[in-house]
């Protein structure tokens, strides 16, 4: 039990993040794909920030009376990595709306049928 | 429980067809994880990510999607092989998390290398309260500065995929997208002309407030980017384009890097390393607050202006 308990953040990060591979690999519908690497994306922070946390600790703003605090590093490097992160989707989205234009369809199986050789 | 939630909204994300119900859990789920990120005492990241989540990347998925379609067309390839490819990377996944130290655990190697000095060096060496942007803006500022690099970069790829062509008829449809509807509603035009004077004070709060409380530039960026992308919806693409034009972001967003590196030289020719504040004023720790605020100022421009430009781009884009 202590076991399921200790662990349980990170478990629901691993699901969180094999569905969003999931829909990534399983999805033909490149919006659903982006969302579904927004899911991994929103996972790989929640891990981070759980292997952060102290416990019985507090935020990291130094403070009197208060001697126990989390982690700061990984705040730090997943601060960053969600500001990039919408960046890179923006891209990304960026790009679907081109394909829909030059393709008229977002869904890859027309894309590929599209490109093959009459 | 909260993780609980997350989960569940997460398999309805998965199985909806309706892309305008995802993208709208979608938002929820970054709402959601931002409440977690408060729980496990990351206040910063939860900002970010509520800001970021649950209002951007929204916004920019429902932009794209009036510009495609809104259902999704039902797979036709058999979902087994993808299915079993992901159980068998989760399970190997999950065997491999046994061997992590258990959740909170004070003695776990994460919090025995850097972390303690951190927390225990940093209120002499640089002064601040907030331990997240000492790290982020001085110990890490390489990093920091590598990362709003990417920003601005992604932020030229997007102008380049949708600025280049078709730029006349976007400038000159006057309402522009999203727009038209709620133009004409008189409770929206007033309630934003009240609430974005406070939005704009708010990230103005946030980017200098960043060395004592929660937050900082990317935090102070994206809420500034929020504010004007609240006026774009409300009063249309043209007003805001009025305010402010997508040539002066351009320059805004290079700007704000170039400080960044600016400061870091300065470093340099005062005499210390790159980046290494300690050397711009008579005492290292007045330094260190002059650098952190100007560099802060730099991410905060260039994360503001990119966010906007790249809204524009998206908005001004007709089908």
């Amino acid at each position: 039990m202590a076991t399921v308990l200790g662990l349980y953040n990170y478990w629901i990060a691993i699901f969180l993040m094999m569905a969003g591979f999931y829909v990534v690999i399983a999805h033909g519908n490149l919006v659903k794909k982006i969302v579904g690497l927004s899911i991994f994306q929103v996972a790989v922070f929640i891990l981070y920030i759980s292997m952060g946390k102290v416990q019985g600790g507090s935020a990291p703003i130094l403070a009197a009376g208060v001697t126990s605090y989390s982690n700061p590093l990984p705040h730090v490097l997943i601060l960053t990595a969600i500001v990039v992160g919408v960046a890179t989707i923006a891209l990304g989205l960026a790009l679907v709306i081109r394909i829909n234009e030059a393709y008229g369809t977002v869904e890859e199986d027309n894309i590929h049928s599209q490109d093959e050789p009459e | 429980m909260l993780l609980s939630f997350l989960a569940i909204t997460t398999i309805a994300v998965v199985r909806l067809r309706d892309l305008f119900a995802v993208v709208m859990l979608f938002g929820i789920f970054s709402l959601l994880s931002a409440a977690i990120f408060v729980t496990l005492d990351a206040v910063d990241v939860a900002f970010t990510e509520a800001a970021v989540g649950a209002g951007i990347s929204t916004v920019l998925m429902l932009a794209t999607l009036t510009l495609t379609t809104r259902t999704e067309s039902p797979p036709r390839h058999g979902t087994l092989l993808p299915l079993l490819v992901v159980c068998v990377t989760g399970g190997a996944l999950v065997y491999g998390t046994l061997d992590m130290p258990r959740f909170g655990d004070p003695q776990a190697p994460i919090h025995q290398h850097v972390a303690p000095r951190y927390l225990q060096d940093s209120p002499a060496e640089i002064g601040l309260p907030n331990v997240v942007t000492s790290v982020l803006a001085s110990y890490r500022g390489y990093d920091t500065l590598g990362e709003v690099t990417v920003i601005f970069t992604a932020g030229a790829g997007v102008l380049m995929l949708l600025g280049a062509i078709r730029r006349r008829t976007a400038c000159c449809d006057d309402t522009g997208k999203g727009g038209s509807a709620v133009n004409h509603n008189l409770v929206l035009r007033v309630v934003a002309k009240i609430l974005i004077p406070f939005v704009l004070l708010f990230a103005l709060y946030v980017q200098f407030h960043g060395d004592f409380g929660p937050g900082g530039g990317f935090q102070a960026g994206v809420i500034f980017a929020a504010a004007f992308i609240l006026y774009t919806l409300i009063f249309g693409l043209a007003a805001a384009r009025a305010v402010a034009s997508p040539g002066v972001l351009r320059v805004l967003s290079a700007l704000g890097v170039l400080l960044f590196a600016g400061v870091g030289l300065a470093g340099i020719f005062a005499g210390g390393d790159f980046l290494d504040y300690g050397v711009l004023a008579s005492h290292p720790v007045a330094g260190q607050h002059l650098g952190i605020l100007l560099i802060e100022l730099g991410v905060g421009t260039t994360v503001a202006a990119v966010m906007i430009m790249i809204f524009y781009l998206f908005a001004g884009r007709t089908r």
